[in-house]
Order: C-alpha cells, then structure tokens, then sequence
C-alpha cells in the first residue's frame, strides 16, 4: 500500500508540472510519467473494482474457450500471449493521428483528455464490451446488442458501424494521399511493399509453409532496402514516374482497394499483415525507448488560443470538438467490434479479462500520449505550417512562414526550407492528415539516439512507411470486411446477398463498399482545405458514436443483470459521450459559421452559385456546384450518426426500465451450468 | 513457457496463427478417432479463417 501511496503522490507531482508550468519548456518525461502512474493505478483501483464489484467477474466460471474449445476459433491461450494479440488488433493510425491533430490546442488539454478519457470511458468499454462477448460464446457488437435490445437496435447498430468503417477508411486513405503525395522517396518505398509481400505471400504459400517469422525478417529486411533505394530513386530521373499529385494517388488507391480486396488472402494481405503488425510493434516500442533517452523539452505551449476556436488544422472549440479529434486513445468505439470479435473466444479465465480488456486499452492510450509529445516537441511554427491548409498558408515557404508568423508562432521561411532538406523531401509546407508531422518528429527523435542528422531522412521515410504500410493493410482488411458487414445488411432486403460465398453478390459488396469510401476519399482530396479538416471530425463523431452505442448496451446488461446500483460505471462516459458527439454532430449541422456547420457552407456557396459567382477556394461553376452537393451528403450523414445515437440511447433507456420492472435478471448469458462440450 | 517460446508465440499471435501444438493437444484428447490437419493445412485454414472471412475486424 506504501508503494501504491508513493505511485499516486509521483503521478500526481508529475500531472502538477505539466498543468501548471508556464512560460518555460516542460520536459517531455513528465507527461509519460503522470501517465504512467495513472495507468498502474487505475488498473490496480478502477479496473479491479469494476470486475470485482460491477461485472462480477468469476474466475471460477467456464469461459468459451474452455467449453467451446475446439483448437481452432475457441483456444483457452496464456494471458501475456492474448494480451499482445489484443493490443495488436486495437492499435493502428487512429491513436498517432488524432493526437497529434489535437495539438493544435497545445499540449494541456489533449494529454488530460486522453488519461481521463481511458480511465474513465475508453477502457472502461473495452473492458465491458469483452465481457458480455465472453459470457455469450463471443459473439459479436451486433448480435449483442439484438441479444439484450431488440432487434431494431441491432439493425441500427449494425448500419451504424458500416457507416463508421466507411469514413475510417477515407479518412485513413486520405492519410496516406496527404502523406505520399509529391513524394517520390516515400511513394517509391510503400509501391515496393506490394512486390515485396507478394513474394512473401509466395515463400509462405509453396516454399515454407507457415514460417510466418522466418518470412517476416526477410520481409523487414526487403523494407529498409527499399527505404534506402527510396533515396536514390527520388534523386535520379526516375523520379517523375513516383510523383503524383494527390488526385493520382487518389485513384490509385481506390483502383487498389478494389483489386486487393479481390485477391487470394494469403497472396497480399495475409503477408502485408505481418509486415505491418511487426513493424507498428517495433516502432512503438523504439518510440518509447528513444522518447526516454531524449528527454525532450515540449516547445508546443501548454495552451493556444485556438482553445477558443479558429484554429487551422480543425475547426472548432475545444469542447466538444477536442473530445471527438482524439478518439482512439482516449475512447473509441472501433474497441468494441475488436473486444466482440477473436478475443473473447480465447480468454482462459475471467480472471484475465481486466488485464486484456482494460489493460491492452490502457497501453494504446500510451501510445496516443507519445503521439502526442511527439507533435508537441517540434518547433509549434513549424507544426503549423505542416498542418495548416495551403488555402490559409500558401504553397512557398515565405508564403508559409509569414502566415504562421502572423499566427503567434514563429518562424522564418529558411527554417523550412532546411527541415524539408533534412528529411529529404521537397517540401513540409502543408503536408496535413497528421502523418508526416509524426514522422518529422519520429525523424528527430530516432536520429537523436541512432545515426545523428545524416540519419534524419532515413528515419523520416521508414516512419511514413510504418504509418502507410499499416494505412493499407487496414484499407485492405476493412473493405472486406465491410463488404460482409455491407452484405449482411442486403441480406435483411434480398436474401440472395447473404451469401457469403458466392462470387456476383461478393463482387456487388466489394464495389460497393470501396465506391463508398472512395467517394468520401476523392472528396477529401480535392477539398481546398485539405479535407483532413471535414473528414476527421466526421470519423471522430462516428467512432465515439459507436462507443456510445456499446456503453449503452453494457448498460442495459448491467440493469438486467440486477447491478443498477453499479450502472454509473458505464452511465456517465456514455452521457458524456452522448454529449460531445451530440453537440458536435449539431454544430456540425447547423453552426452559422461556414467554417463549422455544413448546412451554413452549403448555403453560403449555394447563394453564390446561384447569383453565377465563384468563391475562392473553387474555380468553377462545376466545382461550385460540387462543393454544395459534398455539404449536403456530410450533412446527411453527420444526421445519420446523430440518428443512430439517439434511436440507441431511447432504446436503451427502454431497455433498463423494462428490466427494472422485473424482480429477476433478465440477461441472456450462457448459463453456466451447459455441458462442456 | 520460456521467455523466448513465450516472445514467439505472442508474435504468430499477433497475426493471428495459433499454436498447432495446442490444436494438436486438443484433438488427441477430445478427438482421438479424426485425423488431424497436418501443419500446413492447419496455417492455410487459419489464415483464410483470420482474413477471409468476417473475423478481419481491424482498429482505425
């Protein structure tokens, strides 16, 4: 208990130096360390409490891998071995981008967010969403949700979460456009990733079956070849054939979801997979070791002025838009689907489900803090000058620097010149989606520990190709499964689609699902202000809405299971939530300004094109038409979301006083009294 | 476990290849009259099990 006492009084010093230090620069290790503390002891306090007191966790009691066990899907599996598994599914881009688009706040308001945010909401999910997985053989969000709500509410889930998946991946493959476009070194790098994990896929297939580890360092190895043959390509004249703009890359990427989706599994997925899942463990483990061996200052304040709104990288206040640009990390929905999937089917006890559930959340929450002071120890001009539109600060680096300048921060045009020369790229001036800031920041602490500043360029293309290699792999992986969640929607209206195998419903499902998110893709493209500005609090209010949507089913559970009194657990991080992503979702709609509410945007360039008068950032009559039409099908699906939320929550609370009239439990477990298989 | 069969076995995990020793062990004691996959076919069915289907289920 002394140890305990000693933990919270450390945790608490650091979280004081962070919050309260003005003026000077705050070392970066204060932030991990208040993290840190927070994580040991809310594990140690909350997570305890919630399985001991509010779920009723019982060690005692058959999970689905002990009777179900079949030594395929139900595998009763070593704790430390599940948790990587877990952790590996539920850590991709969303904790390294939101974060570091929060920093446009500073510093102060992103890392409180996501400490409270995990404690509280995000982990606090998970957690419940395994467990009521676990006690119904594993099955999955939607079924769950039909299992305790009803079927509507099942529906509505379901057609939620095709929607959430959607955005996502636009709003990552706008990531990678942002990030490759007009970059020959990194565009050649991630090109050579198909090639490579083809002959991967070959290796695994015929020569060595199965030698997933075997396969994985050859694989590496070809990667940090091609980061370094990068460097030459981009300098020869063959440099041309690698530089798109970001309207090819668009195209590009939608031609190959379509096909890699088609493909056999084992030829391009299965084996980009590897690559990616253990290049994204290194990097965040490298990032760790190299963040405690720097040390490095904070030079982002604590606080900008763009807590009052008005910022350049997302428009907004800071309530409720900060809480909705970090989801993953602090509380994301997508966590449901993950802890309603293989998890649950491998669990070995219940007494190992807070280390996996709230545990593995707890560590991507880590994750999003590093992202975090990553973006924070950078020069904050430059950090605005990467993230900033082009419409607000040009294309030249004079361009860039004055209006940066002129923002409270900063810097002089050399000072970008050279930052792009260090890390060999043409240009840093506008480069959104969140990427490559991380990456420069990545570039400068590997370098730091590794290589010194001959190193910087190396670094710098192997953290792009760490983001986008795992950017395709989720694109990839996504559209099929969206195409299954998309044909088990057509299937409520034409049975033929439910067919899983079968190859024109698969292909209709396919097309579909990629004409989706590439639509959304091409309209973030060639958005004037980058499109990372409309997309990503699109994605953020899906994702929280989803999140919104499993708290209120474990709190349904928890009145059915005759544990009301425990049921502010999951009551308050749902109201919050229903709070950020309702209001969000309302300004969204209907703010007057036209830097916020789409509706208002709409009308704006509608009153315009309808007196023949084209405004800036279109040129045409054509593109102001388009700018319209994407207002309206924003609008449409921002009202969507809030739809989806609301018919949940009205559910919900249906839900909880029916089974509160009841004197018994209500829920549908799998008693635990079935033969064991 | 040892620290390194341990490492390995977290790793495959990760992609999502589970312990065929465990697939083994499983089949011998409950299913003792079927014939077990061999190794490989064992690695193509998870495979096509982890991606193919609707378990490919992957966070943003």
């Amino acid at each position: 208990m002394i140890g305990w006492g000693a933990l919270a009084l450390l945790g608490a010093t650091a979280l004081g130096v962070v919050a309260t230090t003005r003026g000077e620069h705050v070392n970066a290790l204060w932030i991990v360390t208040a993290a840190l503390c927070t994580y040991f002891i809310a594990y140690r306090f909350y997570g305890r409490f919630i399985a001991t007191k509010v779920l009723g966790i019982d060690p005692g009691r058959p999970t689905p891998a002990v009777r179900r066990a079949d030594g395929l899907d139900y595998v009763a599996t070593d704790r430390r071995v599940l948790f990587g598994h877990h952790f590996a599914a539920i850590a991709g881009a969303g904790p390294l981008v939101g974060p570091v688009l929060a920093a446009q706040m500073g510093y102060l308001p992103g890392t409180l967010w996501i400490l409270a945010g995990v404690v509280l909401a995000g982990a606090v999910q998970d957690f419940c969403v395994l467990f009521i997985s676990m006690r119904r053989d594993g099955r999955s969000l939607g079924e769950l949700v039909r299992m305790e709500m009803g079927v509507v509410p099942g529906i509505i889930a379901l057609i939620g979460a095709f929607a959430i998946m959607v955005i996502i991946l636009a709003v990552l493959a706008l990531i990678v456009v942002r990030a490759l476009a007009e970059s020959p070194w990194g565009l050649f790098t991630v090109t050579m990733t198909i090639p490579l994990a083809i002959l991967m896929g070959c290796y695994t297939r015929w020569l060595r079956p199965g030698r997933v580890g075997e396969v994985s360092v050859l694989g590496i190895i070809g990667l940090l070849a091609a980061i370094v043959l990068g460097g030459q390509v981009a300098a020869s004249s063959w440099a041309p054939f690698f530089t798109l703009t970001p309207v090819q890359l668009c195209f590009a990427l939608i031609g190959y979801g379509a096909v890699a989706a088609l493909l056999p599994v084992w030829l391009l997925l299965a084996p980009r997979d590897y690559l990616s899942t253990f290049l994204k463990i290194g990097a965040i483990v490298a990032l760790a070791l190299g963040i405690a061996i720097m040390a490095p200052p904070l030079r982002m304040p604590a606080l900008t002025p763009f807590i009052h709104g008005g910022g350049p990288v997302w428009s907004g206040t800071l309530f409720p838009f900060l809480f909705i640009t970090i989801a993953c990390g602090a509380v994301s929905g997508f966590h449901a689907l993950i802890a309603s999937g293989t998890t649950p089917k491998l669990i070995a006890s219940e007494g190992d489900a807070p280390f996996i559930g709230y545990g593995a959340m707890l560590a991507e929450s880590f994750v999003a803090i590093m992202a975090l002071v990553g973006a924070s120890i950078l020069d904050p001009g430059l950090y605005f000058a990467m993230n900033s539109p082009a419409a607000i600060v040009g294309v030249t680096p004079d361009s860039a620097a004055a209006a940066v300048t002129a923002m409270g921060f900063p810097i002089d045009a050399a000072t970008l010149v050279q930052t792009a020369r260090d890390v060999g790229e043409h240009t840093v001036i506008s480069r959104t989606g969140g990427a490559p800031t991380l990456a420069v920041a990545m570039a400068e602490i590997f370098s730091h520990v590794v290589g010194g500043p001959a190193m910087k360029a190396f670094w710098y293309h192997f953290a792009i190709l760490f983001e986008a290699l795992f950017i395709l792999t989720a694109v990839d992986a996504g559209t099929r499964a969206g195409r299954f969640m998309l044909q088990d929607l057509l299937g409520l209206v034409s049975p033929r689609f439910r067919d899983g195998e079968a190859w024109g419903p698969g292909l209709v499902a396919t097309f579909l699902c990629v004409g989706a998110w590439g639509f959304f893709l091409y309209q973030g493209v060639t958005d004037p202000l980058g499109g990372v500005n409309t997309l990503w609090p699109l994605f953020g209010i899906s994702n929280q809405m989803l999140a919104a949507v499993a708290l209120v089913l474990a709190t349904v559970v928890l009145f059915r299971m005759k544990r009301a009194r425990y049921a502010w657990v999951t009551t308050l991080p749902a109201a919050w939530l229903v709070a950020c992503t309702g209001t969000a979702g309302f300004q969204k709609l209907f703010h007057p300004d036209p830097a916020i509410g789409f509706l208002a945007h709409a009308s704006k360039f509608g009153a315009a094109l309808a007196e023949g008068r084209v405004l800036a950032p279109a040129k045409s009559l054509d593109q102001m038409a388009r700018v319209v039409m994407n207002d309206r099908i924003d609008a449409g699906l921002c009202a969507l979301f809030l739809g989806v939320v609301a018919a949940i929550v009205i559910y919900g609370i249906r839900a909880c006083i029916a089974a509160n009239a009841v004197s018994t439990p209500t829920v549908t477990e799998t008693p635990m009294t079935e033969a064991v298989a | 476990m040892s620290l390194f069969a341990l490492i390995a076995e977290t790793a495959r995990s990760m992609v999502g290849v589970p312990s065929y020793a465990a697939y083994r062990a499983h089949m011998a004691e409950h299913h003792p009259d079927a014939a077990p996959m061999d190794q490989v076919a064992f690695f193509r069915d998870r495979q096509q099990a982890r991606y193919g289907g609707k378990g490919g289920g992957r966070c943003c």
